[in-house]
């Protein structure tokens, strides 16, 4: 019986045990350093006692505290580094400070927006807009990705900044003096783009690169013609510096295969004059994922290898200013694949397949290409190129284009970790390479002509996702190291939960000490950032105030309808009316505005303010309208008064002590009354 | 009649051997029925789970294998899958999952069963529940081989991601996850009873094998 009653008892234990024993996940830990890590004087340096209280009562480790130290920028001091990164599908430009990482402006560029007025009131910056527009469609949005600042003799000069829309094809000019949207062109030809914005040493030319490959003018073909029909484009944008603005009759196109050309750069020093593109569809495959065929993402992905196109723009741009050389399509001249081959001009290297990013050393001698779907960096050299171009060593692919042996034009290959998409490259001869996979940045060594010089160094965990990564002049002949920001995708639990759409995290690895670490997280809540560039803060000569009252900032001249104090007017010539006004704290002149329904009204203000700040803003009740209008600048709007009533307009920005007053009303008198 | 059915089920136990050692016979069946009791309780009761962190997963992601089902993070990994070209984890394991709560259910009949069996066939009835665990651990790692070594070769990151055998009882590493298993409460309770039916099995010869050989002797 004693037995009997063990043995109950041991199936009593068993169930007990099962009851006990759970299949639930203990809750995960935080990934951040625990929060009861005492910092002890000696170690913070011999901080104060009170530092030292308020460091332990907010949790804060040494290294948080040096992290601390090297972002904060107390109050009426600057940062170093100004940081121009892409809103994605915001349309936008987002302007940060470093290392501070405050937003410093949101730059409008594709999409309108109302605090900088831009985008509202038919004409100025809508008709900017409207230079982007697809056919008859007006285009409101953009999906920003590539910014490039203009560069001289190698180096960022900060006076403009290209970005592109990868969405219809177009390229914004943004003049830095005023950090505003002049110009918007649309490629005749492409209906999507990637490689861009990137420009030359020299910015003679904003380069752009397809991606989607479809017929030349992206008119009807059916997929079924594909490999006859589709067409890529390097599109060479002429950027006239005088007048700030991309010369479309002076710009031209290289045909490309329909490859899907990715990430490109241009040459510099020893290598200007030429430019590199990644692809990722010499597959040429179509999709169909709905008829059973592969889906794309399977059938680009076939082949170990894609092309990078090199192509040498100058001579390109040569060939293009000689007589049949190249073919008007829609307005555009395009140099045709059989005479770029013929001229020189195009040629191809196999690459790992499906790379990203394609990135120039500053020395300009290699180029670094990120595997993307391969886990190493291939780093080509530009003098094999050029040895095995002179050498004619090549085979050519189904559209007769050379195509250069591998082994003849790679130096090196690094082994870094899974999902290399972007390299930059510091001071002291070091490249950082963003690992989507892996979530990381890896630190690896350039060898220069050595193959085995180039080696991994170290490897640190971002949050999460990295996509570009920028470093401070990274783009540029000569590259300051220091800091790099690292442009993650997902946030997942590092800032307050803003569910479901969350904010980019741009996170800020410190790379000016030996080791690398994260120094800062700023939350992106304004856009997706794709690539980002950073330039020294001094090289930017932003105007206070526009450089005379009565100035037109699309045109950067003086204006025609510039307005001063005691010019005030109301013209009507039948039923069009135009408004001269001004404003100055704390008026609008006039104040009475008086119409009739149905009258065609244009209207000017001139903010005669030329003290710096001094901007006032105008809307106008019952229109869509908003207005910035900074000291100096004449602004237009045009409207049809299609309703009579009466309305207040009135200044928008809080400009002075009696802000609210600065109003006046628009009475629109009804067809009876007139 | 009588004695042809022990000379299947093996010897019945006189009525007065039965009084004077009740304990001696009821301890291997009441191990027996607790054995069985077990195994139906982890049917519904989850057996396995693997955990997958990357980076961008910090808590993880996971799919928990129950004898007749799989639950979790199931669409998100074999989206993630579909990059190294594995198969859908829908695809594993269907006949077996198909099979086994009647599989369950009639192992552990058959435990019951062998409580009323008197001979050495006891112990065969017995088997299939006594190895259920190590039959569970290889089906698992069998299916898990099946699915890492069977990548398509045209996915995506094949060439980054070469073919692997995720281990079914410690930690692996597979692109940027590691993947971390678990036995679960379903599991371990088959693992008691198998525990239970090794020492019942046990109790089982000690009270029976002494009227097995008085049965074969009368025959002699």
């Amino acid at each position: 019986m004693k037995r009997l009653i063990s043995i109950l008892l041991l199936a009593a234990l068993a169930l007990g045990l099962l009851a006990a024993c759970s299949d639930e996940e203990p809750t995960p830990e935080p990934t951040q350093a625990p929060a009861n890590v005492q910092v002890q004087a000696g170690e913070a340096g011999g901080l104060p006692a009170d530092l030292l209280a308020v460091a332990n009562e907010r949790g804060l480790t040494p290294q948080d505290i040096r992290a601390a130290l090297k972002t904060y920028v107390p109050s009426g001091k600057m940062d170093e580094y100004y940081l121009f990164s892409s809103g994605g599908q915001s349309g936008n430009v987002v302007v940060i400070g470093v290392p501070s990482m405050r937003i410093l402006k949101n730059i409008a560029v594709f999409t309108p927006e109302a605090w900088q007025g831009y985008g509202y009131g038919d004409i100025g910056t809508e008709e900017v807009l409207d230079g982007g527009n697809v056919d008859d469609t007006k285009i409101r949005m953009g999906d920003t990705h590539h910014p490039a600042l203009s560069e001289t003799n190698g180096d960022y000069d900060g006076q403009f900044l290209f970005i592109n829309d990868k969405a219809s094809a177009r390229v914004a000019v943004i003049d830095l003096r005023d950090f505003e949207t002049k110009q918007i062109v649309k490629d005749p030809n492409l209906i999507s783009n990637h490689g861009s914005s990137f420009v030359p040493p020299n910015t003679e030319y904003v380069i752009q690169t397809s991606q989607y490959a479809t017929p030349l003018g992206w008119e009807y073909a059916p997929i079924s013609e594909y490999k006859e029909k589709y067409r890529g484009l390097a599109t060479m944008y002429k950027f006239d510096r005088e007048k700030g603005r991309i010369d479309m009759d002076n710009s031209f196109s290289i045909e490309l295969p329909p490859y899907w050309q990715d990430l490109c750069d241009a040459g510099k020093l020893g290598s200007d004059g030429w430019a590199f593109c990644n692809s990722f569809n010499s597959e040429m495959a179509t999709g169909g994922i709905e008829q059973g065929n592969p889906p794309f993402e399977a059938g680009v992905s076939q082949r170990d290898t894609d092309y990078m196109h090199i192509f040498n723009w100058k001579k390109a741009a040569e060939i293009a200013e000689q007589p049949g050389k190249t073919e008007v399509i829609n307005g555009m001249r395009v140099i045709r694949i059989p005479t770029a081959v013929e001229e020189g001009i195009l040629f191809l290297a196999p690459e790992p397949k499906s790379p990203h990013g394609v990135d120039v050393t500053p020395d300009g001698k290699y180029l670094t290409v990120a595997g993307k779907l391969d886990p190493h960096v291939t780093i080509y050299s530009f003098d094999k190129i050029q040895k095995a171009i002179a050498d004619k060593k090549w085979t050519t692919d189904e559209f007769g284009i050379p195509v250069l042996n591998f082994d003849d034009v790679m130096l090196a290959q690094v082994e870094l970790g899974l999902g290399p998409l972007h390299t930059q490259y510091d001071d002291k001869g070091n490249g950082y390479t963003s690992l989507f996979l892996d979530s990381a940045v890896a630190k690896w060594t350039l060898g220069g002509e050595d193959p085995a010089g180039y080696k991994l160094v170290e490897k640190l965990p971002v949050q999460y996702n990295i996509g570009h990564i920028s470093s401070a002049e990274g783009g540029t002949v000569s590259p300051d190291g220091k800091y790099l920001v690292a442009l993650n995708k997902w946030p997942v639990d590092r800032f307050l939960p803003t569910c479901p759409l969350k904010p980019q995290n741009e996170q800020l690895p410190d790379i000016g000490s030996d080791q690398m670490n994260i120094i800062y997280d700023m939350p992106m809540g304004i856009g997706e950032p794709h690539y980002a560039q950073m330039i020294k803060a001094d090289k930017i000569k932003a105007w206070e105030t526009y450089p005379e009252v009565g100035w037109d900032p699309i045109t950067q001249s003086p204006s025609e309808f510039k307005t001063m104090p005691g010019q005030e007017r109301i013209e009507r010539d039948g039923n069009n009316v135009e408004i001269f006004m001004t404003s100055i704290r704390s008026h609008l002149t006039p104040e009475h505005v008086t119409l009739n329904k149905g009258d065609n009204v244009t209207w000017h203000i001139t903010n005669i303010e030329t003290a710096p700040d001094a901007t006032h803003g105008f809307d106008l009740g019952g229109q869509n309208l908003s207005l910035s209008i900074e000291p100096g600048e004449t602004a237009t709007f045009k409207f049809v008064a299609n309703n009579d009533g009466t309305y207040a307009y009135y200044c928008t920005e809080f400009c002075s002590a009696l802000h609210l007053e600065m109003m006046g009303y628009m009475m629109v008198a009804p067809a009876a009354a007139q | 009649m009588s004695s042809e059915i022990e000379k299947v089920l093996g010897p019945r136990v006189p009525p007065d051997e039965f009084k004077a050692h009740r304990a001696r016979y009821m301890i291997p069946t009441l191990l027996f029925v607790a054995a069985a009791i077990l195994l139906v309780i982890s049917i519904p009761r989850p057996w396995w789970r693997l955990k997958l962190v990357a980076p961008q997963y910090p808590a993880g992601l996971s799919v928990t294998a129950y004898i007749n089902q799989m639950t979790g993070d199931i669409a998100e990994i074999d989206g993630l899958n579909h990059y190294i070209g594995m198969r859908p984890l829908g695809e594993a394991a269907e006949f077996e999952r198909t099979i086994s709560v009647f599989g369950i259910i009639a192992v552990s009949m058959l435990i019951l069963a062998a409580a009323f069996v008197h001979n050495r066939w006891a112990a065969l009835l017995a088997l299939p529940a006594l190895f259920l665990p190590l039959i569970f651990v290889l089906d698992l790692q069998f299916w898990l081989a099946n699915f890492g070594m069977n990548l398509d070769p045209t996915a995506a990151l094949s060439s980054s991601v070469d073919p692997f055998i995720p281990p079914v009882l410690w930690t692996g590493n597979i692109a940027q996850f590691s993947t971390v298993p678990r036995l679960l409460s379903g599991f371990w309770l088959a693992m008691w009873s198998s525990g239970l039916i090794a020492v019942g099995l046990f109790f089982h010869r000690r009270a029976y094998k002494p009227l097995v050989d008085k049965q074969s002797h009368a025959r002699e």
